[in-house]
This record gives C-alpha cells, sequence and structure tokens, in this order.
C-alpha cells in the first residue's frame, strides 16, 4: 500500500483482540488480592494501611461526600482544560503563523512550564480567593503547553505538496490552515490532549490541597489530619477512575471528530 | 546539440501562444537550477518537458504557479506577463496530495471549494465525470483505501475539474508500477482530447513522452537548458498498438540518443 506508514501502527496493540483488558485486570486483580491477604495477615493498623475492602467499605459509607467533592474538582478540571485547549489553539496559530512570535513566544511558554507548583499554587490561591478562578487558572497553566506543542509539530507535519497546491489553486493562508494544517495537525492535538488530561485532575487536586472549600483534594488532607487512611484511599481510587474515564473520554472524542483517522491505521495495519 | 524547431499539428501558426517562457533563468542560493529555458505551448496542445531526474523541470512549475519567481526571463500567459494575470494553472503535483481526512468526492471538489463554488455545484460538476474517471462506485472511500492508479485518477480529476486553460502534470505516473502506468497513459490518452485544455507534463519517461505528446522539449541536467524540441507527429487518438509503430520507435530511439548524448556530456 502506498500509504506511509505511521509509527504507532508498526506493532498491533491488541495482540489479544477483543480480550486485550484481560492482562490488565489479572495484574491489578493480583495485586488487590496480595494487599488484602498482606493487611489481614501483618495484623498492620488500617491507620497505616488499610485494606482493599475497608477502602470500598468506608467509600461507600461516605459516598454522598465523595460525590460533591468529585464534582468540584471535575468541574475545575473541566473549565480549567476547556481553558487550556482554547489557550493551546490560539498560541500555536500564532506562533506557527509567525516566525517573529514564535522566538518572543516560544522561551515564555517553555519557562512557564518551569514554575514549582508548590510555590505557584498557595500564591495563585491568595491572589485569586478560595473559588473556582485559582484552580481554573493552575489547571489550565499546566495543561496548555502539552497541547501546544503537539499542535505545533501537528502543523508543521503537512504535507508540502498538499500545500504548494492549495496554493496553486489560489487559497490563501486562512485556507491553507482549514483545508490542511489544522487537519493534519488533529491526531497530534489529540495525542498531546491525552497527555494533558492526566496532568489537569493532579493540577486540580494539589490546588485544592493549597486551599479549597470543596473538592478532592481538600477532602484528601481533611481525611489525612483525622487518620482516615481508608477514606484517603477512596478518594485516591476515585482520583483514579476519573483520570482513566477522562483518558477514555478523549479516544471517544477523536472517534467522533476524526474518524479517517482511526480507518487510516486500520487499513495501514492490513 | 542541435535544436529542431518543428511545428507542432495542432499549433496555430502566428497565433499567440497559450503559454510562453523566454530565457527563464533560476539559482537556488549559489546553485544554477534553470539556465535561460524557453518554451512555448499552444491552446489544446499537450507539451512534455522530458529530462533527468533533478535537473529543474519541477522550478519551471513553482515559477508558473507563482510559488517561486524566476531570477531573470519573461513568463508571458496570452501574451501578457504571468505576474499581471489572474490566470491560474490546475496543477498535479508528483504525490497525488490527496487528503486523507476527505473521502474522494471531497478530494476532487477541492480545487472548486477554494474557487468559492458552493459544495452542492461542485458536487454536481464532478458527478458527470466520475464514470470517465473510474471512480463512480469509490466516491464514499477514503484515499488510503484506494489502489495507486485510483489515486492518480482521482488527482487526475481534482486538476481536471478546476477547468483552468492550462494544465500542469508533474510525472502523474511516476508513483506507479510499469504496468499500472501503461494503462494509466492508454486511458489519459484516450480521454484528455475531450478536457479542452493545454496541458504541459513533465516526466523523465521516454515512451510517456511520446505516447502523450504533440511536442517533447529535453532540457539538460542542471542547471537545464532546452537541448532538443522533438515533434510527434503520430495521429490521435493514440492506442496501445501504436508504441510498436516505426515512427513511434523512431522518435523514441532519436530521444533516448538525445539524453545519452547530454547525459555522457556532463558525466
Amino acid at each position: 500500500m502506498s500509504t506511509a506508514r505511521r509509527p504507532g501502527a508498526t506493532a498491533d496493540p491488541r495482540p489479544l483482540g477483543r480480550f486485550g483488558w484481560v492482562p490488565a485486570l489479572a495484574i491489578i486483580a493480583a495485586a488487590i488480592a496480595t494487599w488484602q491477604i498482606y493487611a489481614m495477615r501483618s495484623g498492620v493498623s488500617p491507620q497505616i494501611l488499610p485494606s482493599p475492602a475497608r477502602v470500598v467499605d468506608a467509600g461507600w459509607a461516605a459516598r454522598d461526600a465523595l460525590w460533591t467533592n468529585t464534582v468540584a474538582t471535575l468541574e475545575e478540571t473541566a473549565f480549567g482544560f476547556l481553558v487550556a485547549v482554547v489557550l493551546a489553539l490560539g498560541l500555536s496559530l500564532l506562533i506557527d503563523a509567525s516566525g517573529i512570535l514564535r522566538t518572543a513566544l516560544m522561551p515564555l511558554l517553555i519557562g512557564s512550564q518551569t514554575l514549582p507548583l508548590v510555590a505557584i499554587a498557595p500564591l495563585v490561591i491568595i491572589w485569586f480567593g478560595f473559588g473556582l478562578t485559582p484552580k481554573v487558572l493552575l489547571v489550565a497553566l499546566l495543561s496548555f503547553f502539552p497541547i501546544t506543542v503537539a499542535l505545533l509539530e501537528g502543523y508543521q507535519a503537512t504535507d508540502p505538496d498538499v500545500e504548494r497546491l492549495l496554493m496553486s489553486m489560489g487559497a490563501g493562508r486562512w485556507r491553507r490552515y482549514r483545508s490542511a494544517r489544522l487537519p493534519t495537525a488533529m491526531p497530534f492535538f489529540f495525542a498531546g490532549l491525552r497527555i494533558a488530561i492526566t496532568y489537569s485532575i493532579v493540577v486540580a487536586i494539589f490546588a485544592e490541597y493549597a486551599g479549597a472549600s470543596s473538592g478532592l483534594g481538600i477532602y484528601i488532607e481533611q481525611e489525612t489530619h483525622v487518620f482516615r487512611t481508608d477514606l484517603v484511599f477512596a478518594a485516591v481510587l476515585v482520583t483514579t477512575l476519573l483520570t482513566i474515564t477522562l483518558f477514555a473520554a478523549t479516544y471517544l472524542l477523536e472517534r467522533l471528530l476524526i474518524p479517517w483517522y482511526r480507518i487510516s491505521r486500520r487499513v495501514d495495519r492490513r | 546539440m542541435t535544436s529542431q524547431p518543428t511545428t507542432a499539428p495542432r499549433r496555430t501558426d502566428g497565433g499567440t501562444p497559450k503559454l510562453r517562457l523566454e530565457a527563464v533563468h533560476h539559482a537556488y542560493r549559489d546553485v544554477k537550477v534553470l539556465d535561460g529555458v524557453s518554451l512555448e505551448l499552444a491552446a489544446g496542445e499537450l507539451v512534455t518537458i522530458l529530462g533527468p531526474s533533478g535537473c529543474g523541470k519541477s522550478t519551471i512549475f513553482s515559477i508558473l504557479t507563482g510559488t517561486t519567481a524566476p531570477a531573470a526571463g519573461i513568463v508571458l500567459v496570452d501574451g501578457a506577463p504571468l505576474g499581471a494575470s489572474s490566470e491560474r494553472f490546475a496543477v498535479m503535483p508528483q504525490t497525488d496530495a490527496l487528503l486523507p481526512w476527505r473521502r474522494v468526492i471531497d478530494n476532487v471538489t477541492l480545487g472548486l471549494e477554494v474557487q468559492g463554488v458552493s459544495r452542492r455545484d461542485a458536487r454536481a460538476r464532478v458527478t458527470p465525470l466520475l464514470e470517465t474517471f473510474g471512480l463512480d462506485e469509490f466516491t464514499r472511500a477514503y484515499p488510503f483505501e484506494l489502489s495507486g492508479g485510483m489515486r492518480q485518477r482521482a488527482a487526475l480529476l481534482r486538476t481536471v475539474v478546476q477547468d483552468r486553460s492550462v494544465m500542469l502534470l508533474d510525472e502523474p505516473f511516476g508513483a506507479l508500477d510499469a504496468l499500472t502506468r501503461t494503462d494509466m497513459q492508454t486511458w489519459l490518452e484516450s480521454v484528455w482530447g475531450t478536457f479542452g485544455a493545454s496541458v504541459l507534463l513533465i516526466t523523465h519517461d521516454i515512451r510517456e513522452a511520446v505516447f502523450l505528446s504533440d511536442r517533447v522539449y529535453v532540457l539538460s541536467p542542471r542547471p537545464a537548458r532546452v537541448v532538443a524540441e522533438v515533434t510527434v507527429p503520430l495521429a490521435r487518438p493514440r492506442r496501445l498498438e501504436d508504441v510498436g509503430s516505426s515512427m513511434f520507435v523512431d522518435i523514441e530511439i532519436e530521444l533516448r540518443q538525445i539524453l545519452a548524448a547530454i547525459r555522457g556530456r556532463h558525466a
């Protein structure tokens, strides 16, 4: 086939076909079982290491509080992430279209990623209060970068023949972005989105930890103070499930927005 | 090398050529690419630029499409300088340059879309041609689901429907295997007369040049100059059998000798 192979298409990512989830599930089950047996047999205090069964029990009993705080964290993550995507699209287009802006903005953008969260999170809370705004800002600040970089690489991957073809047709700059550069960048965009989404939740929780009225971060802090280790673990479990769900959601979105990409990779593998 | 200025059968004597390059020079940094290239394309003519790989053939196309400004020389379209005319050429690049996120139908209408034609009108204009191009059953397919020959036909249809008076084809069948290439050449010869456009074709395939052209310009290796102009007076439409005719073989041998001579001199 004349279609160029993409890096991800060389190895079959699902060697077991529809049963690809079995090994992952087996490993997790084994780890949980080991943990359960150790917690029961070793006589370690549940305040130090609660058994998985106890975590689930406690979490279920506290489900109302967990739910309320999860919704708060999810809200911060969603808004922050939305700001990050809009910011990344705007910045990447400006940087890609202008050589001057590239040299002017890139150092600043890279610099923004070196700011230690431990130092800036409390400051942003002091500046903007305990509400939604500081969390949205922190989530956006730390997740716009991977999306921007992914988009920039995506634009660069545009086939020069396609650009020349569009120019020969009389296409202006905006038309070339719309018809060639942006669609080319879309698979890269989703790759960046996946990296960013995993950051987003962790950053939201950390920002809450630094000061908030609700959210999983502040919940974890409060339960740590009263030695409810089982509830801390329950909150961690919820965080993990949330991250996995959002990660999976990017694939769903990708399939809806750029259906051709999945089909093209399937054709490549044939 | 001897130049053989002859009159092409389709050229109307004394009329303004559709396209005319006069002593066009170009260089990339210090590397001279074009060293005074002069050539003409009459209305309705198919003219081939034949030359070794990397000789600067494609530079001529980027000058014609306005991507590259020539260092010196004149380009005339219908007698007027290229910059002054709003005339655009329909280009078929070396790679098919089909967009993987567009289905065949949306790929072939791309040029019309850029011209501002509505999607409905664009599709209406393309539909009667789909069968001729053997694409009528694949309009909903993505390019990566097509064979190499079908992709080239889609790229050619995208070029044809732009409805420009000049088409520039840059090694249109270069990426195909030999058998498919022969099929495509035969097919193109059987249909191109109906398009009514003048065609400038770049190739390094001698047989393709003879089979499709009214005239052939042979370029030297870089920096490119026109070293010969050969007329192909074979009657149209040409068929696959004509490849064995004595006139065809004579022209083919002549071109082969010209190319061998200039390559020998540069080796």
